[in-house]
């Protein structure tokens, strides 16, 4: 549906010094199957939000490939620049970009009536399209309101009505939901998220937040300094990080330092660290004294009263440090050695500072990530 | 209903426009040719046209005698008798009425901004009136209330002083005839300064133990003093410039400025180009040092940190007994600067000829004066050029400006700072001064614009293209270029954006500037004098030609009209702001 190929996009880095550039983009690819929600995902300046502008056409990339629908949008080798606005794609703003002079009628009719002249259609079915496709966002009993009339989360259907009135072949969205108050952005990720299933609309995500990114995405792409790091399925992403970058952006994570004492099982190694052996899997071959990185989730490390007399791969004991209550949660700090680990426990299971534990580590939930990264 | 969104428009739409699927190529030359760039071009050649090639003529046409480059022209102009008193006399005067003008206007924004001075409305019904009064008109006004033989005010002063105490046709009077009508400009500087400037420095300086004047003197005016130098600087650009307050004040008495003397030389038989060139590039000299000066002062200026763009509403500081003498103050300037010379006007528009006001001249009060501008051809055909003019110039400058603004401030087309200097380069021209250049290009070039109202449009486009700047690209700034961004992935071409989305949303800013070109338009005298030719009169060169015939009483007449029509154009100007454009 979407491919792009080795995509490069610098800017000067500053005023004056024309050699200079940063790169904002590094020669990423990607592909994104036709109905799936896929997101880029980063902290700010990691080029999620440029990648996106350059599939809109809004940036012009230094090199690269990018084709919706066999149809190439951009392609410096064959010369192929389209503008933003030949290449009829959605796209919806982080500030959703209405249109303060017109009303919320006008707003969905613009992309209509901006058409070339062949192309046009007649005013009904401007506006049977309009309102079918206010309806589909439940605007259309609003559709005579002053676009700024509108609350944040009205504003943001608008925007996304907006986009979708061209029936576009590809959905581009800005961190559309980072202007809406927290509630309210629980119940538009799953109206979002319904719509596109519901459509089968194919769309690009770029959002920094990693839980909406979670929630709402078929294939999460995390990116950091131009570069995209893992592409995968949530979960994937979730329990199995390829980098220490990755783990820690996407949750927290503990993460224990150590080299690899033996293959246990296919895919399986007992790693040595400083406060005793624990077992972890790893999606690639490792030899035997390969310096690694344990990262576990601070939930799924298990959390049990009183000491263990002897340490076991994945067994040790602890003493707690700190603890704080969160709600539906409660995070321990235990210290195991030189190493303070985190560890989420059930609300009822509170232990006060001083207490002696023992942490279980299942090998199913630590991943081994490259070391020195 | 899934279907239909899922069966992509994006192949037909672009299967239209461009059936060949491998693309254009970049140097496509539709593709390098498009409406876009071509506007662009037209506007960016036009905007520089306008403001190089008068400098580049007069440059050329000053120093260069037809045979060799020379400075023929300037050791005649300078060798001419009294040409140092001249240049102290333009010194003089500049400096004069900056000094009156600043202390002014600040001690008006200070006072309205940070105290408890009653009738605070006044000061800003005041700072209306170099807009609503035409400078010619303030000047005549102040004739006719202080000059030696006539001046109203010279009247209960003769039994203590003698006869004419107060003379207008000075030096002083001409400074302070023109301080008091540059002073509003500086209130609303100061006013803006004093607005932006956080009161909780000077709060915690009175918490500190310092008494008002000490906060004053250490705390307030430090950190007005950029504001204050960038009023300085342009009113005394502005006083160098006028040419109304120096022509009908000075030259009756031989007092010569550099506008004056320009005026005087092109003006005798026969007209000397060469010295008018040799004066007027003496005097681009000083103003453009001026006004670079002050373009340099507020860049450092934004460093401040100090002085945010937020607005403050300070909790106003009580007086004390201070208050009285404020409050006269405040008064007696109102008085002074509009209700006088106002009233003056009014009274003599229904004269059938000027006497000092007394019961009798009041019952000779006739309505003749309007009936004659009312109906005489030439104030008809004066205020129709005005008229054609002022709308033609705004209409043209804004939508202009509308383009170049937006080159500037959304795209990074290299050399676009070179684009916005030029636009705010007329800035730096008096208007005599252009005038006189004006008269070098089309007195040589083939275009045969010379005695028509064209030159004067073009006079008119050149002077105040950097005040429509100024409108659009303040506008452009608050537009977000999302909204811009978002048109053109719905699928805007440029033009479609720029007609649909940016044109109506920077349509409030257009429309006030619009208003300002067509009230300042209506009002142009100093490149008017030079430019025009008899038959196609412009409503202050009608002024300037009746003042000189004497037909002081239908001047009047007409001067009150015109003061009536800038009064309703202020009023739409403020209606307008208020109703067009982005509603809330």
């Amino acid at each position: 549906m979407l491919e792009i190929e080795e995509l490069r996009k610098t800017f000067p880095a500053s005023r004056g010094e024309r050699e200079k550039r940063v790169v904002a983009v590094n020669d990423v690819a990607f592909t994104v199957e036709q109905g799936q929600l896929f997101t880029l995902l980063g902290p700010s300046g990691c080029g999620k939000t440029t990648t996106l502008r350059c599939i809109a056409g809004l940036e012009n990339p230094d090199k690269g490939e990018i084709t919706v629908d066999g149809r190439t949008l951009f392609s410096n080798q064959n010369g192929i620049r389209l503008r933003a606005n030949e290449r009829g794609l959605g796209m919806v703003f982080q500030s959703y970009a209405i249109w303060p002079h017109m009303n919320v009628f006008k707003n969905v009719a613009f992309p209509l009536e901006v058409l070339p002249w062949k192309q046009r259609l007649p005013k009904k079915e401007i506006n049977s399209r309009v309102e079918r496709v206010l309806s589909v966002v439940q605007l259309d009993h609003l559709a005579d309101r002053e676009a700024t009339d509108l609350s944040g989360g009205q504003q943001q259907r608008l925007a996304l009505a907006r986009a979708l009135v061209m029936e576009p072949p590809l959905l581009l969205l800005d961190e559309p939901l980072s202007n809406l108050d927290a509630k309210l952005r629980e119940e538009m990720r799953f109206e979002l998220k319904r719509l596109q299933r519901e459509f089968d609309i194919t769309a690009v995500y770029v959002t920094h937040d990693q839980v909406e990114a979670l929630a709402m995405s078929n294939v999460i792409a995390v990116m950091e300094s131009g570069n995209i790091e893992q592409i995968g399925r949530p979960r994937e992403i979730y329990e199995r990080p390829v980098s220490r970058f990755v783990a820690n952006f996407i949750g927290t994570s503990n993460f224990i330092e150590g080299t690899i004492k033996e293959r246990d099982s296919d895919g399986v190694f007992v790693v040595t660290t400083k406060t005793g052996d624990l077992r972890a899997s790893s999606p690639v071959d490792l030899p035997v004294g390969e310096p690694v990185v344990v990262s576990v989730r601070p939930e799924h490390v298990d959390v049990a009263k009183g000491s263990t007399p002897v340490d076991s791969v994945g067994r040790w004991s602890g003493v707690v440090e700190n603890r704080a209550f969160l709600g539906e949660s409660v995070d321990h700090v235990v210290r195991v050695g030189e190493l303070e680990l985190r560890a989420r426990c059930n609300p009822a299971m509170s232990l006060p500072p001083e207490t002696e534990v023992t942490l279980t580590f299942p090998e199913s939930a630590c991943s081994l990530v490259p070391a020195g990264d | 209903m899934a279907e239909t969104l899922t069966t992509g428009p994006g192949g037909p739409v672009s299967d239209d426009i461009r059936p060949d699927p491998t693309g254009r190529r970049y140097w496509d030359p539709r593709r390098v040719f498009t409406p876009q760039i071509l506007i662009i071009l037209a506007a960016v050649g036009f905007v520089s046209y306008l403001a190089l090639v008068p400098l580049v003529y007069l440059l050329w046409g000053t120093f260069y005698d037809g045979v060799s480059l020379t400075l023929r022209f300037f050791s005649e102009a300078y060798s001419a008798h009294g040409l140092g008193e001249m240049i102290f006399n333009s010194l003089s005067f500049a400096i004069g009425s900056t000094v009156l003008s600043v202390v002014l206007g600040t001690t008006l924004a200070y006072l309205t901004v940070r105290t408890n001075v009653p009738f605070k409305g006044l000061i800003f019904a005041a700072s209306l009136v170099p807009l609503i009064i035409p400078g010619i008109l303030h000047t005549i006004a102040w004739i006719f209330l202080a000059s030696p033989q006539v001046g109203l005010f010279n009247k209960p002063l003769e039994p203590l002083f003698g006869p004419g105490t107060l003379n207008v046709f000075s030096v002083w009077g001409m400074m302070f005839v023109e301080g008091l009508h540059l002073s509003p400009l500086v209130f609303l500087l100061m006013y803006a300064a004093f607005r932006s400037m956080d009161p909780s420095l000077e709060e915690s300086a009175l918490m500190s133990g310092a008494r008002l004047p000490t906060v004053l003197r250490r705390v307030t005016i430090p950190l007005a003093k950029p504001a204050l130098a960038a009023s300085i600087l342009i009113m005394a650009v502005r006083a160098l410039e006028a040419f109304e307050v120096p022509a009908l004040l000075g030259i009756p008495n031989g007092i010569w400025v550099f506008t004056s003397r320009i005026w005087r030389v092109l003006n005798q038989y026969p007209a000397d180009y060469g010295q008018a060139g040799a004066y007027a590039v003496s005097l681009l000299a000083l103003t453009a040092i001026g006004v670079f000066w002050q373009s340099r002062l507020s860049k450092r200026g934004k460093a401040f940190q100090t002085v945010t763009g937020k607005g403050f509403r300070p909790r106003p500081m009580d007086l004390g007994k201070l208050r009285w003498p404020a409050t006269m103050l405040i008064l007696g300037y109102f008085v002074i600067a509009v209700v006088m010379p106002v009233l003056i006007l009014v009274y003599t528009s229904f004269q059938p000829f000027y006497s000092v006001p007394s019961a009798s001249s009041l019952e000779t009060a006739t309505l003749d004066n309007y009936k004659y501008t009312l109906t005489n051809s030439q104030s008809l055909g004066a205020a129709r050029n005005s008229f054609i003019l002022g709308i033609g110039a705004a209409t043209g400058v804004m939508f202009v400006m509308a383009i170049v603004s937006w080159l500037v401030v959304r795209t990074k087309m290299p050399g676009r700072w070179m684009i916005d200097n030029l636009s705010f380069l007329p800035l730096a021209i008096p208007g005599l001064v252009l005038g006189v250049a004006l008269l070098f290009v089309y007195l040589r070039f083939p275009i045969p614009i010379y005695g028509t109202l064209w030159i004067l449009f073009i006079a008119y486009f050149t002077r105040y293209m950097p005040y429509g700047m100024r409108y659009a690209s303040t506008s452009m700034y608050q537009i977000s270029g999302e909204l811009e961004e978002s048109a053109h992935t719905s699928g805007a071409t440029w033009w479609q954006t720029f007609r649909r989305i940016n044109l109506p949303l920077l349509m409030p800013g257009l429309v006030a500037g619009w208003i300002y070109i067509l009230m300042v338009s209506v009002r142009e005298l100093s490149s008017s004098i030079l430019l025009y030719s008899p038959g196609n009169e412009v409503l202050a060169i009608l002024i300037w030609e009746q003042w000189e015939n004497g037909q002081f009483t239908e001047l009047a007449s007409l001067g009150v009209l015109m003061v009536v029509a800038l009064v309703i154009l202020v009023a739409i100007a403020h209606r307008l702001g208020a109703k067009v454009g982005v509603k809330d």
